[in-house]
């Protein structure tokens, strides 16, 4: 049976080596069910390469990982069932129909239906899930990059995983598209229970999805926590800015209420357009991701 | 099971889209026509002193060169699958592997015989002087056929492992060529040097083709044939054998190219093949 605190995915150490050059170094994390984690960090630092190994896609050099209670390496047809994996698609199956595929590869999911999760996922109720009911018949090569890219998370999502990989999902899509993408891996990991892991270079998706933020860089995961809870540890300088008889002042303070309330002690009413700027989570990753470059 | 038959289902959809489609509709009936153009004026030409007509000749030899083709076709779809990522969707699906394989045997040899009947029907009514009255002439066709597949499809799979690229892929096209060119399919092998037929002889066009000769010609044309006789027992043996070295390599091939697949080697190939273009 599953449980509300099962561990869905466990890393522990691991390690991967190409040539003589590391590419991830000491790489641990852990995701309950239902939770969204979000592999956040720059081109480069190892989170594609982290993500394929947990796909079972790549071999790693040394560490534990456990993914749905199996070593990936020796997954199993059963195991392969359990997981969704996005890809980025460029021209695959151009001559077939967007229910038709969808149809097909959900064929592949019928026998690990189980009581809990009906597999595979209905072709009609997933195509209306992913917004793309009125290309349900269209070709995919004549599909735009949007569209397409939606059509990818349906693969992925066909067979209703317990865990979903998502390597980059939103590169490319509109404003709209990426709300509503962002509705559905909510949903997902809500009604679903499904756990998702996603790699982002972009901070207000991994902001707005994750339950927990993971930072990548150069092959380390440097810091983890909600978002709030980054800021706090990270960046914490908050900016105060104001002016006194035309003049502008910018401060930078960890204490930024304290600061403020000193401000009025000292100056009363002179003070004026007041602003306090909360340390956000883009100086937090940029804080980090030059603290990493600097150590490198 | 359920991979088998939707990996059934899967090639019979790509044949109905191959067939659908006026692209591939054009590749499908371009060679045959251009092949019965050739017929058409061979058809009162004969080999040497001997009589028989050339055209009647080659007709078979074409059906035989047309099958061993499907090694072409297989190599040629499984780089280009490989290119653009279709593998590696069939990767991350449970069986995935086992269904795509399945559907690409269906969908390579389907469209190869359509493609033998596009070619042999039209073909009867040009060129005279064929046997296909008797039941034994389709029995043969039948089976060098099915050996014929045995034999070349896993070696296309293995090609197909081996090229990283589509483009890659046309550095077969001129080994081959030179192969058909010896193997007996225009012009009978025995009106060539010794070594070259020896070459012919280890290649399965060759007896692909003399198989399709000794079910569709009368008995009198083994006179043309290496030591006048249609050589059942070679055929089988030759055939067997590509089969067999196939069907044991293609596996360890097969899995050893898909282990490799990641999203990261689709990506790179997608962008090499993008700067090409750009």
């Amino acid at each position: 049976m599953t449980r509300i605190d099962e561990v869905v995915l466990e890393v522990d150490g691991l390690r991967m080596r190409y040539g003589a050059t590391d590419v991830l170094h000491d790489v641990t994390l852990r995701a309950h069910r239902g939770e969204v984690l979000a592999l956040l960090g720059p081109n480069g630092a190892g989170k594609t390469t982290t993500i394929e190994i947990l796909e079972g896609f790549r071999l790693r050099s040394a560490g534990r990982v456990q993914v749905l209670g199996m070593d990936p390496a020796d997954g199993d047809e059963r195991w392969r069932a359990r997981l969704g994996v996005v890809l980025q698609s460029w021209r695959d199956h151009g001559k077939w129909r967007v229910r038709e595929l969808l149809a097909h590869l959900g064929e592949y999911y019928v026998p690990y239906s189980t009581a809990e999760r009906q597999r595979p996922w209905d072709a009609d109720e997933l195509i209306e899930a992913v917004g793309l009911t009125e290309h349900a018949g269209k070709k995919i090569k004549t599909l735009s990059g949007g569209q397409r890219r939606r059509l990818d998370v349906a693969i992925g999502i066909v067979g209703r995983p317990e865990l979903l990989f998502l390597d980059e999902p939103t590169v490319g899509f509109d404003p709209v598209a990426r709300y509503e993408f962002h509705e559905l891996v909510q949903r997902l990991a809500a009604e679903e229970g499904t756990t998702v892991l996603l790699t982002t270079h972009d901070l207000d998706e991994a902001g707005k999805l994750a339950d927990r933020i993971l930072v990548l860089t150069a092959g380390r995961i440097v810091a983890t926590g909600t978002e709030a809870e980054l800021t706090r540890q990270i960046a914490g300088q908050d900016e105060v800015r104001w002016s006194i008889g035309g003049r502008r002042f910018t401060e930078s303070t960890e204490e930024s209420t304290a600061f403020v309330r000193g401000l009025f002690h000292q100056y009363g009413e002179s003070v004026a357009e007041l602003e306090v700027r909360r340390a956000s989570l883009e100086d937090t990753y940029l804080t980090l991701v030059r603290q990493s470059e600097v150590a490198r | 099971m359920t991979a088998i038959r939707t990996g059934w289902r899967r090639g019979v959809i790509e044949l109905r889209q191959s067939f659908t489609n006026p692209g591939e509709l054009i590749s499908h009936f371009l060679w045959p026509v251009l092949m019965l153009i050739a017929l058409y004026f061979l058809r009162d030409k004969s080999f040497g002193a001997t009589g028989f007509a050339l055209g009647a000749l080659a007709l078979p030899s074409m059906l035989g060169m047309n099958a061993a083709m499907g090694m072409v076709s297989m190599s040629q779809q499984l780089t280009a699958d490989r290119e653009d990522g279709t593998l590696l969707r069939a990767k991350a699906i449970p069986n995935g592997m086992v269904g795509y394989l399945v559907s690409k045997v269906v969908s390579v040899a389907g469209g190869l015989i359509a493609d033998l009947a596009i070619l042999l029907i039209p073909g009867l009514l040009i060129i005279g002087g064929l046997s296909v009255g008797r039941p034994e002439a389709w029995l043969t066709l039948g089976w060098v056929l099915l050996l014929g597949l045995l034999a070349t499809l896993p070696i296309g799979a293995i090609l197909g492992s081996v090229f990283t690229s589509v483009r890659s892929q046309g550095l077969m096209q001129l080994p081959v060529l030179g192969l058909i060119a010896i193997s007996g399919i225009f012009y009978p092998v025995t009106a060539l040097p010794t070594w070259l037929e020896w070459i012919a002889q280890l290649t399965p066009i060759y007896w692909l083709g003399l198989g399709m000769r000794s079910a569709l010609l009368p008995s009198e044309a083994v006179a043309v044939e290496i030591g006048e006789s249609w050589r059942h027992l070679e055929t089988i043996g030759v055939l067997s054998v590509w089969a067999a070295v196939g069907l044991l390599l293609a596996p360890v091939v097969l899995r050893r190219m898909a282990r490799r697949e990641s999203g990261s080697t689709v990506a790179s190939r997608r962008e090499r093949a993008l700067r090409r273009v750009g």
